[in-house]
């Protein structure tokens, strides 16, 4: 990996910024560049919140990126902005919780991941966030698997009771991620 | 001390107190507003002095009888805030007190946007106010560099008794990346008992002021701060090159984070097998004029291209340092809208077809 | 050895200490010079001269720093009240004072002194109104009476068109926060002797690290109102004291609006 750039996407209260703020300090940990870009101002108060992350192991030039190689879209409003921005060959995380329809593109990847099923597995709501950065590593290996679940220990670590099940849902995101990965070789 | 992942508006303050700059007031306005949030809960920890005055013209003003006591002191806004300072800037650049201002700058003219632009490039180096005077302006393009060029500012502004502004596009300000801060927070800076109102003990009255009646007197003071400034152009020059080689035939001047983009369109290029430079000014004044216009003249340079969130402002400068050596062209965006390495790629393959005829 | 006649004779005569040995650029039967030797005595009597930084304003009193013999700074027009801010939060133990006139600290500068008035900044402020803008030749200001005549209003103050006059002290007294807001007048001996008295207070009260203050003196302008010294300090009492009514208005302890 030289650089990947990954946007999420999704309403106030989804934890989009911070599921891009801990995949940032992952990178950190593992010695890359990082850049973290949030939209902000009244589009921040309703329809789409979004945060893009440049992790890469070289100095990072431009932190704005139209067509990144990974989007994860946690509401149908996100979906409809970000599908097309979706780079070729590129990776798509679909919240298929909140979001009914799945994507026409041929030349993507999609993921649908059900993050608020697995979150209420864990009875944890608000972790729907990590199922799908567990996801989103297990689908690319941006960061070591270990960095971020480190990461999540030390950021999210001060509530001892929660931190379990955050762990949990993010490992059932990761899973999900790699079983889908393993049926594609497959087929 | 370790990286750590912060915003660009909080590492500015951050960066602030390890210049043991511990004054600051402020007032709230999109996209800086994070500043002041973060410097109400720590100036309590370091006992400095921290206060949100009820206006712009307020807190400009406030740091300016602030400045009059020698100490560091600091404050943030954004372009329409920044509007409103210029009477205390002019005033604080008349009357030689020291003090560093941020523009973290949104699109304008008026009440503009909220969106990042670079639009304030003739405000803050061309003088926002009024009067023959010059700030000392830095642009960063990195937080971590923002951190840097902060800590630098209290340096300089200090060193010639001069506001210092550093101008950051909103992104700068939004933007979290990895930075690095010196150890520990620097003592609060003692005053600078030379020249400062401190009280009229064992000595003369101190009189910091901007007006002179006489103009024999005001022309003496303004070719003071004119030496003041040749003497900032001799010593402050700054800026950064990328990739400039002899064979290049275009060279692209831009700075903060727009110099960025154009990075990643350079890289982009040279993949393809069109290899461009990239001249970063990090001193916005003193302007590194001389250092462009020998660049521009080496043998194989045809054109020079300027890419800004503005509608061409930086741009003078660069045709002016240049003097007719060399066409200068322009791509830009503003209001907001950024433009994306794409943008700034199809435009030098355009230059590209158009100066090979 | 001195008797007590000579020392009469020193109070009355001598110079104070925080002025300088200057003659002053105001015109004849103004009482801005009253009014500098009233703060001058003031910072003397408290032994405030070398811990003293005076703000001066825009108006006819923008060269008071010429006359005052401590350190001083010059603001832009109606913005003293800010320095002062800036100033006095970093060196609360220094005394801050600004000098302003109506036009600087009741048009321009309003915001500016509410706010510090509210917000409890503890220096002093020494308001000077006169009822015109005097330094740039005798316009209307926000204080001038109903029916004065200015040079921007040739045939009186119309109230319809601009209102009346701003009572500043009494406006100031109405803010919740603590303060010391006094109105004095400086047209005869007897008046002076009481002005002095309240500007002491003032100063007294930032040597306590107590409360804002403020001292509002009505002063003459011969030259711009268009008539004798001696017919002006008539006219401070015969048609100024209708507006501007002497007295107290707050003090830090009772809080109590008059």
């Amino acid at each position: 990996m030289n650089q990947y750039e990954v946007t999420f996407a999704g309403f106030g209260g989804q934890g989009i910024m911070t599921a891009g703020q801990l995949l940032a300090y992952a990178g950190i940990a593992e010695g890359k560049f990082v850049a973290w870009i949030p939209s902000y101002g009244p589009e921040m108060r309703g329809g789409t919140a979004y945060c893009t992350v440049v992790v890469s192991d070289t100095r990072i030039g431009s932190p704005i990126v139209t067509n990144p190689r990974g989007i994860c879209v946690f509401n149908r409003p996100s979906f409809d902005k970000f599908e097309p921005r979706v780079k070729a060959n590129g990776l798509f995380i679909v919240n298929s919780s909140l979001i009914d329809v799945t994507t026409s593109r041929k030349d993507i990847n999609e993921i649908l991941v059900p993050a608020n099923e697995i979150a209420l597995m864990e009875q944890n709501v608000k972790a729907t966030n990590l199922a799908i950065l567990g996801a989103f590593i297990g689908a690319t290996d941006v960061v070591d698997f270990e960095t971020m679940k480190n990461t999540i220990t030390q950021k999210l670590g001060k509530r001892k009771e929660l931190l379990k099940s955050n762990l949990a849902v993010f490992d059932r995101g990761y899973e999900l991620a790699q079983k889908h990965a393993g049926q594609k070789e497959k087929a | 001390m370790a990286k750590v992942l912060m915003k660009g508006n909080e590492a500015i303050a951050e960066a602030a107190l390890r210049a043991g700059a511990n004054n600051y007031f402020c007032y709230p306005i999109t996209p800086q507003t994070e500043v002041a949030e973060y410097m109400a809960k720590r100036m309590p920890e370091v006992g400095g002095v921290f206060l949100q005055g009820e206006s712009e013209v307020a807190v400009g003003n406030m740091i300016f009888g602030a400045a009059a006591t020698g100490k560091r002191v600091f404050t943030t806004s954004s372009s329409p805030g920044i509007s409103l300072m210029q009477e205390s800037i002019s005033y604080m650049a008349g009357a030689q007190l020291p003090c560093v201002i941020v523009n973290i700058m949104r699109g304008g003219p008026g009440l503009g946007g909220i969106l990042p632009a670079q639009s304030d490039y003739f405000q803050a180096v061309k003088g926002g106010g009024h009067g023959d005077y010059r700030l000392l302006v830095l642009a960063p393009s990195t937080v971590q560099e923002a951190v840097d060029l902060m800590i630098l500012s209290f340096d300089l502004a200090d060193k010639y008794r001069n506001p210092v502004m550093m101008i950051g596009d909103g992104m700068i300000g939004q933007m979290m990346e990895a930075v690095e801060f010196p150890d520990k927070d620097a003592d609060p800076k003692p005053p600078d008992e030379s020249w400062a109102a401190t009280g009229a003990k064992d000595r003369k009255p101190r009189i910091i002021k901007s007006l002179f009646l006489d103009p024999v007197k005001l022309e003496e003071n303004s070719w003071l701060l004119h030496e003041k400034y040749e003497r900032m152009k001799k010593e402050e020059v700054r800026f950064e090159l990328y990739k400039v080689k002899p064979e290049n035939e275009f060279m692209i001047v831009s700075y903060g984070t727009m110099a960025r983009i154009c990075q990643t369109a350079i890289d982009e290029l040279e993949e393809e097998g069109v290899s461009i430079g990239l001249f970063r000014p990090i001193s916005l004044f003193p302007f590194p004029s001389t250092q462009i216009l020998e660049e521009a003249t080496k043998e194989n340079v045809k054109a020079l291209l300027t890419v800004e969130m503005s509608t061409a402002q930086m741009m003078e400068d660069v045709v002016m340092a240049v003097v007719g050596n060399r066409p200068v062209e322009f791509y830009g965006r503003c209001g907001g809208i950024v433009p994306t390495p794409e943008e700034v790629k199809e435009k030098i393959l355009e230059m590209q077809k158009t100066y090979s005829k | 050895m001195k008797t007590e006649e000579q020392d009469i004779q020193r109070s009355a005569f001598v110079r104070p200490d925080s002025m300088t040995d200057v003659v002053t650029h105001y015109c004849p039967g103004c009482t801005h010079g009253v009014i500098h030797r009233l703060v001058a005595e003031a910072i003397d009597d408290l032994g405030l001269r070398e811990r003293t930084v005076g703000v001066a304003p825009v108006g006819c009193s923008v060269l008071a720093y010429n006359y005052f013999n401590c350190d001083f700074l010059e603001a832009p027009h109606g913005r003293a009240p800010a320095l002062g801010t800036g100033f006095k939060r970093l060196r609360p133990d220094m005394i801050v004072f600004t000098y302003q006139g109506d036009g600087d600290l009741a048009s321009i500068g309003m915001g500016e002194i509410i706010h510090a008035a509210n917000r409890g900044e503890k220096f002093t402020a020494i308001f000077v109104n006169n009822a015109i803008y005097g330094m740039t030749g005798g316009q209307m200001a926000p204080t001038t009476l109903p029916m004065q005549i200015t040079t921007t209003c040739p045939t009186g103050r119309d109230m319809n068109e601009t209102g009346h006059p701003i009572k500043i002290s009494e406006l100031l007294s109405t803010l919740t926060t603590p303060s010391y807001i006094e109105r004095v007048s400086v047209h005869s001996p007897q008046h002076i002797l009481k002005a002095k008295k309240a500007i002491r207070q003032a100063f007294q009260n930032q040597v306590d690290d107590k409360c804002f203050s403020l001292i509002e003196v009505l002063s003459t302008c011969p030259t711009n109102w268009g008539i004798t010294p001696t017919e002006a300090t008539s006219w401070v009492e015969d048609q100024m004291f209708k507006f501007f009514p002497l007295g107290c208005f707050k003090r830090p302890d009772d809080g109590k609006v008059k």
